[in-house]
């Protein structure tokens, strides 16, 4: 049952070959003997889950079962969910029971899905690795030597070796799109407020996006059209129309034309990861499509600006954690200056401190301007270069990183960690849909295939993913981690 | 521009996170590092560029001024560290 996708799990269901019970009793038995070694996730809510599979089942006895009854997922721990301890991955949150659930996860709850967990990350989103959680670092199910990339690494891993069949993440820099590379998953980043992010412990709010990782375009399709849309409560939520995705996924390739960043294909790349995604572009070629090279000329300065931006939002975001109204409270405080300095000196993690002290800086008295407007202007240079392109072409594509899965405690210095993210990161600062793809190997480790598309046309980003995965079965490989355990 | 030993101290007091001289020490050299590589902004003519807060350029939307939330207050009291009478508790401010 855990090589199977959502949409053949959702088939299962609805013919009755196996219950909702048994489906997720199946992935709660599936967690306790692997999860051990993967850390994937923070939270197990093995009781609620049992409960709402039941639920499922009997909604399903009575015709009244939503699109994604009975489906189990898992969540990552960065949304809230109402009576279940929401972590974001930080000792600030470790006891923090969120009193009211995310839209998101009402969105899927409503459609019938059951959740079984939360998902380990980095603290606060923040890292490429995984690595910067309280809770342990996520190994890789492909190799337990390496990282299972970040920040949505728990989600990520729980997918890749089978723990459930889907699950939800989060990205601002590419932290959907690069874990799902290296896991040899699937992982959609939408545009920039198409997904409501009320509920969604916030990072960096022009930036911040939810998102799903799956096994199959079809999948995050699915799950997609159940999660977009406005919300009155996310006030950069957009109102248009959410298109059915699972309906469009059938479209033609002939005569779509690729645009390939000459700026993706440069220094650094390593030369497996690039072999393997110049073949997947050689598949689309078969296919139909025609391909072109592209330039985005700014793409350099993405990371420089990023670095100023998203420290600059999150250190005004983080300073809710203040000890007083939830989260961490040092103990005994002397004054409340005591109070704010030593819950956050003490609830706060070493990349999360450095983020909030360089945003602080920035944007402090005489730095905003040769910082923080500097970078909020290079920005509209950056989307300035993604919207020249898409006069050209239909689609970009290249790879989701510059290497496959780094090893565990490879990546020491923080600006090293930074480059991991040189294809991904400019794509949250233009606001544009991103999907990582399965395209091959280097090593025994996953390489992603990145495929970027216009504001709003995930209905052609999902298609054209859609199509590889007709032609090819890199999504199909399953690693060897757990491949014994029913 | 790098970063000195000073401006860590007052970012952190800035940000209220505890930092002892030694812990600013530490952050001297990563902070320098990553600020280092900020500055290739610098080196980009943006004279007559807007700066972009939003991707979509997209404005905050108005809705009529109607009270939409009603008083939640013991629920969302359940999650402080210390409450009382419906009031948050901090150590004494005013003497």
């Amino acid at each position: 049952m855990h090589d199977k996708t959502l949409t053949e799990l959702a088939d299962g269901l609805e013919a009755g070959e196996f219950s909702s019970r048994e489906l997720c009793q199946a992935a709660l038995e599936r967690i306790e003997h692997l999860d051990g070694e993967l850390n994937s996730f923070i939270t197990v809510t093995s009781e609620q889950a049992l409960a709402n599979a039941d639920a499922a089942d009997a909604a399903r006895k009575a015709g009244d079962a939503g699109p994604l009854a009975g489906l189990p997922l898992a969540l990552k721990d960065i949304f809230c969910t109402q009576g279940v301890r929401t972590s974001c991955g930080s000792k600030m949150l470790d006891d923090f029971v969120s009193p009211y659930d995310a839209t998101l996860v009402e969105k899927l709850r409503q459609a019938g899905a059951v959740n079984i967990g939360k998902t380990n990350m980095d603290e606060f989103a923040m890292g490429s690795s995984n690595e910067n959680s309280f809770y342990g670092p996520v190994k890789n199910p492909w190799d337990l030597s390496a990282v299972p990339g970040g920040s949505s690494g728990g989600s990520a891993a729980a997918v890749a070796a089978g723990l459930v069949p889907a699950a939800l993440g989060t990205d601002t820099g590419g932290s959907i799109r690069q874990p799902a590379a290296f896991c040899g998953i699937t992982g959609l980043k939408p545009t920039y407020g198409r997904v409501s992010r009320y509920g969604m412990v916030a990072y960096a709010s022009s930036l911040d996006q939810g998102g799903p990782l799956a096994r199959t375009a079809a999948d995050c399709a699915l799950l997609l059209e159940t999660i977009a849309g406005h919300d009155v409560r996310d006030s950069t939520s957009v109102a248009r129309v959410v298109p059915n995705y699972t309906a469009e996924l059938d479209t033609s390739l002939s005569g779509l034309k690729i645009g390939l960043p000459k700026e993706y294909f440069g220094d650094g790349l390593d030369p497996e990861v690039e072999t393997a995604v110049r073949e997947a572009i050689k598949v689309y070629e078969s296919l139909g499509a025609k391909v072109c090279e592209v330039s985005l000329p700014h793409t350099h300065l993405a990371i420089p600006a990023y670095y100023v931006i998203a420290p600059a939002e999150a250190s005004s975001n983080l300073s809710r954690y203040d000890g007083v109204r939830f989260g961490h409270r040092c103990d005994d405080p002397t004054d409340l200056e005591d109070l704010y300095k030593r819950t956050r000196a003490e609830g706060f993690g070493e990349e999360v401190k450095r983020r909030i002290l360089i945003g602080t800086h920035t944007l402090s008295e005489g730095f905003f301007d040769a910082y923080y407007l500097k970078a909020q202007q290079v920005r509209r240079l950056i989307r300035q270069d993604f919207l020249d392109a898409f006069d050209e072409v239909d689609v970009l594509m290249g790879p989701t990183a510059p290497t496959p899965a780094f090893d565990l405690g490879a990546q020491k210095d923080p600006v090293s960690m930074y480059l991991q993210d040189i294809y991904t990161i400019a794509v949250n600062l233009a606001g544009i849909p991103g999907i990582s793809v399965p395209a091959g190997f280097a090593g025994n480790r996953p390489v992603g295939l990145q495929v970027l598309a216009p504001h709003f046309a995930e209905a052609q980003l999902l298609g054209v993913a859609h199509q590889f995965q007709q032609a090819t079965d890199w999504h199909l490989k399953r690693p060897a981690f757990g491949k014994e355990t029913a | 521009m790098a970063i000195e030993h000073a401006d860590v101290l007052r970012a952190a007091h800035l940000a209220r996170v505890g930092l002892s001289e030694d812990e600013a020490t530490g952050y001297v050299d990563d902070l320098s590092r990553i600020l280092e590589m900020v500055d290739q902004l610098q080196a980009v003519d943006t004279r007559g560029v807007t700066p972009l807060a939003h991707p979509l350029d997209a404005t905050q939307r108005l809705r009529p001024d109607e009270v939409t939330e009603h008083s939640q207050r013991e629920r969302f009291q359940a999650c402080a560290p210390a409450t009382e009478d419906g009031l948050y508790l901090v150590p004494r401010v005013v003497e």
